[in-house]
């Protein structure tokens, strides 16, 4: 078991980077505490995949420096780590039985025979592959190859952390869900640190403690799949967490009010003047926007109305902007116009895609 | 991938059949027709059944030949896999000098066969050959038009030369094909050098590299041109491998029924053993 | 693989402050580089020095002169001299000689592509009688020994009137090239998705109309890799062409040899011969340089 730093930590794929566009992953300081299982969410292309790397030990990060439990590891080679990683494809050996890919990892490091027998058939069991063990693994499903996979990462009884870089790629829908749930279930069981790479959201929100959301080499926000959803920090995580994401709309922020194409919205909190900024938004998602009746709110045109089971998806367009509106299903809705209202303490305020902290009026 | 049974496929094959079998076919009949009888030139033949493949077959001059022949593959092969494979591994994976390496390498499959024999001549020969010069400028005496060692040594290394960089395109385009997690993961796992090469590497170059064996034995078995413009069969016979004997025996005695009689021994011999090599591939293919 | 330190220069300012004062600081930190030494190079390397020795002996040897040559033993051409090149380029047959090569080498080309082509996408989509087997048959005829069944090829041309023309070689050719072919394209159509081919014929293309218009586009690639092949095993080759030719479809490598032996021991004005035939083959290979590997894949591995 281990507590994983990251100190100062930035990687180039180029020899002599020119400046932050050349960087993969950007300067980043983050602690991964013992025991947790953190998801790293994030589009394609973002660092994620680098980053895991970087902590397994499969890339020299260009600078910085990576601590386990304090001892600095960062140049030390993955097989010395006590780490282990599993693929978006699955990687067996082909001309081995399942028995012999389980076993690999430990015959390489001098396992005792009789252990390492013990701790495959163990682990064989718990992924339900024991009664193929004298199997070719060629000839297996995705699945049972990517359980394979799974296989040689757990049967280390050293393992500190196990990262997956995506894992569930390739794999049928309904079988991702078994994988899934022996996945949480066997992180319960073993307690091992874990760090799972996804670009799709659901996964991540239901796996992790934490989630850690990159956006272009950089980490934008590491919360609670609550805080993600509450408190984007970033309007980049307002947009890729939820679905759909946040509402954004340019906005003219004085004091408690914010002005949207004429229209005035009042804020929970009060704001400095923000001028600096050169770009001014207001972000709320589709499920603190309300429609109302009457003459209050805003007046809106309706664009859009898709039911969605239980829920109707709404499209309005104020004064030019569109938002998103999560409505219940009984919801009326005029068929062009309509007024909405925004739930006040759900409104964030954005600099240059920054949260911008308010006082208490 | 699953295929549809349908017979009416072979239309689109007979453009293939007709240029194939016009080339394939007609000649081969030809050769069979010849090796049952025997000329007297003028064109008459007489029908002389089996008697050529019997000849042949007990003929001591086709077993020393056959004895080269293999050899001279066996040699090859034991050579150019193994070096082929190892250049192969060494090379850049990424890089500028990815290109250079391809480039260099291809350049002698580009030359005529022909060729491939004058460079060497004139390359080795011993009074104005770098190579001949160095050899016995090295305390070696080298000769490759008088002596057999010599001749044989040559024509080996010429062989090398010419074919080495088929077997390292081979082995290099079945490397490339390889994911990079398969890399990752075997370090994670600690593997050795020598397991990624043995449960990596290996396995996934497998279906190239049967190729290469394929088409370096058929290649090697079927050699002509070089061997001849080299050594043309000397000194003595010491160099005359299957095909130049055929032809000594065709064109420089005119003996062209057992000429032909030998040829289609020899074309089932190197059918037989390509076909073995064939059913293996197929088999570790899944495909058919 | 360099081991020496080195710092980043310059950074634009990406207009977030904090960000960039952070990226200046790592800027001036030591990028660090991955330093074993590793002596890999040194076998490509050497290959290399091997294959390239005794082309450069055949260079040297082609700009000296004859009494040079036999005179004394030179690491380089003392007397530098082109007129071994002239000799060959004031002499017409040379040009004829390199036309007719590159004639029935393109010649050979297209009818291997234009035959092959139909051959692959049945092998890649169907399953038939005898499929397997045709496929062997075909390879077999890579297996014949040329040298015997030279004699009745030139029967076979003769009858049917195309002894010494450019086709004759071109068809006799197709032997060895159209195997060849079928298989390299038959590896690259195996990995267009089978789909593409039933969605063009729900949108109601005609087979030749979607072979033509969407499926070769998408195996380029294998049809450039096949012409590559099929025009380096034509150029190669020379008992076939040399033997179906006598004066009007002469191949340039042909005219070569019988320079050499007509002129006896000229070795330097052989050299000069053999130089020349190389370059065809250099420049084709310099062309789809950044296609080899794949091609010698075959499509998939």
């Amino acid at each position: 078991m281990a507590r994983i730093a990251l100190e100062n930590v930035a990687h180039s794929y180029q020899p002599a980077p020119q400046g932050p566009a050349d960087f993969a992953v950007k300067e980043l300081d983050h602690v991964w505490e013992d025991g947790s299982a953190y998801a790293l969410l994030g589009p394609s292309g973002c660092g994620k995949t680098t980053l895991l790397n970087i902590i397994s030990g499969l890339l020299v990060p260009s600078r910085g420096t990576v601590r386990f439990d304090g001892v600095d590891v960062t140049e030390t080679i993955p097989e010395r780590r006590n780490i282990a990683q599993v693929f978006q494809f699955p990687v067996v050996y082909d001309t081995m039985t399942v028995y012999d890919n389980l076993a690999f990892p430990l015959r390489n490091r001098g396992v005792a025979a009789a252990e390492t027998d013990s701790r495959v058939r163990e682990i064989a069991r718990m992924l339900e592959l024991d009664d193929r063990l004298q199997h070719r693994a060629r000839r297996l499903t995705a699945d049972a190859k990517q359980k394979i996979s799974l296989g040689r990462a757990l049967v280390r009884s050293d393992v500190a952390a196990i990262l997956f870089d995506e894992p569930l790629t390739v794999i049928d829908p309904h079988l991702k869900w078994l994988l899934r749930s022996k996945l949480k279930q066997l992180h319960h069981q073993f307690d091992f640190t874990m760090i799972y790479v996804t670009h799709d959201q659901t996964e991540a929100l239901t796996f992790a403690d934490r989630v850690v959301v990159m956006y272009e080499g950089e980490v934008v926000q590491i919360g609670t799949p609550e805080e993600l959803f509450e408190r984007p920090i970033h309007t980049f995580v307002g947009y890729f967490i939820g679905s759909p994401g946040m509402n954004v709309a340019p906005a003219a922020v004085a004091g408690n009010k914010a002005v949207v194409a004429g229209h005035e919205i009042e804020l929970d909190r009060a704001y400095p003047t923000l001028d600096g900024a050169a770009n001014v938004e207001i972000g709320v998602r589709p499920e603190y926007v309300e429609i109302c009746r009457g003459e209050d709110g805003l007046p809106v045109s309706v664009r859009r109305v898709d039911d969605i089971g239980r829920l109707k998806l709404v499209k309005v367009d104020l004064g030019g902007h569109l938002f998103n509106i999560v409505a219940g299903e009984d919801t009326e809705i005029a068929a062009t116009q309509a007024r909405i209202r925004f739930d006040r303490r759900r409104v964030h305020v954005y600099a240059d895609g920054h949260i911008v902290e308010g006082r208490a009026a | 991938m699953d295929k549809t049974w349908n017979n009416k496929a072979w239309f689109l094959v007979v453009p293939v059949i007709v240029l194939v079998a016009f080339n394939a076919i007609i000649p081969l009949m030809t050769v069979v027709n010849y090796s049952v009888q025997e000329s007297f030139g003028g064109g008459v033949f007489f029908f002389e059944g089996t008697k050529w493949f019997q000849q042949i077959l007990t003929s001591e001059r086709f077993h020393a030949a056959l004895l080269r022949q293999f050899a001279f593959t066996g040699t090859i092969l034991l050579i150019e896999i193994p070096l082929g494979v190892a250049i192969a591994l060494a090379m850049p994976r990424r890089g500028p000098w990815v290109s250079v390496c391809l480039v260099l390498m291809a350049l002698p499959l580009l030359v005529p066969w022909h060729v491939v024999g004058a460079i060497w001549n004139i390359f080795a020969l011993p009074e104005i050959g770098l190579l001949g010069r160095a050899l016995n400028g090295l305390g070696f005496d080298y000769n490759f038009t008088r002596q057999v060692g010599s001749a044989w040594f040559t024509l080996i290394l010429m062989d090398v030369w010419h074919w080495t960089s088929l077997v390292v395109l081979l082995a290099y385009a079945g490397l490339m094909a390889i994911p990079e997690p398969y890399y990752q993961a075997a370090r994670i796992d600690g593997a050795s050098q020598w397991a990624v090469f043995r449960h990596i590497q290996l396995p996934k170059m497998n279906r190239v590299l049967t190729i290469a064996v394929l088409l370096r034995f058929m290649d090697s078995f079927i050699i002509y041109t070089e061997p001849f413009v080299l050594t043309g069969g000397g000194p003595g016979n010491a160099t005359t491998l299957l095909s130049i004997d055929l032809v000594k025996m065709a064109l420089g005695q005119f003996d062209v029924g057992p000429a032909a009689a030998m040829s289609i021994i020899y074309f089932l011999i190197v059918l037989a053993i390509s076909w073995v090599f064939y059913t293996l591939m197929m088999r570790n293919e899944d495909r058919w | 693989m360099s081991t020496s330190v080195e710092s980043a220069t310059t950074i634009t300012d990406d207009g977030a402050a904090t960000r960039t004062a952070a990226m200046q600081q790592a800027a001036t930190l030591p990028v660090r580089r991955r330093g074993r030494r590793s002596y890999a190079w040194l076998v490509p390397t050497l290959y290399i020095i091997f294959l390239m020795v005794p082309i450069y002996w055949l260079l040297n040897m082609s700009f000296k002169t004859t009494g040079e040559v036999l005179g004394q033993f030179t690491l380089w051409p003392h007397n530098f001299t082109l007129e071994n090149y002239r000799t060959i380029f004031t002499d017409p047959t040379w040009y004829r000689g390199y036309i007719n090569s590159l004639l029935y080498v393109t010649i050979n080309t297209l009818l291997s592509l234009g035959a092959a082509l139909p051959a692959a996408y049945a092998f890649s989509r169907y399953r038939f009688l005898g499929d397997k087997h045709f496929f062997f048959w075909l390879l077999t005829n890579r297996m014949a020994p040329p040298a015997i069944f030279v004699l009745p090829f030139v029967q076979l041309y003769s009858s049917v009137e195309l002894f010494d023309t450019h086709l004759a070689v071109a068809l006799a050719h197709c032997l060895f090239n159209i195997p060849l072919a079928v298989w390299i394209l038959e590896g690259f159509m195996s990995g267009v998705p089978k789909e593409i081919d039933e969605t063009a014929y729900i949108d109601g293309y005609s087979f030749p109309h979607f072979f033509v218009k969407i499926f070769m586009p998408l195996i380029a690639t294998g049809i450039g890799v096949a012409a590559f092949f099929c025009f380096m095993f034509s150029w190669v080759e020379l008992l076939l062409a040399k033997n179906l030719t006598s004066t009007g479809a002469r191949p340039i490598a042909s005219i070569m040899t019988r320079t050499a032996s007509i002129s006896g021991y000229e070795v330097s004005l052989l050299a000069a011969a053999a130089v020349l035939t190389l370059i065809p083959g250099a420049v084709v290979i310099y062309f789809v340089r950044n296609y080899i590997a794949r091609g010698f894949a075959l499509g998939r591995v």
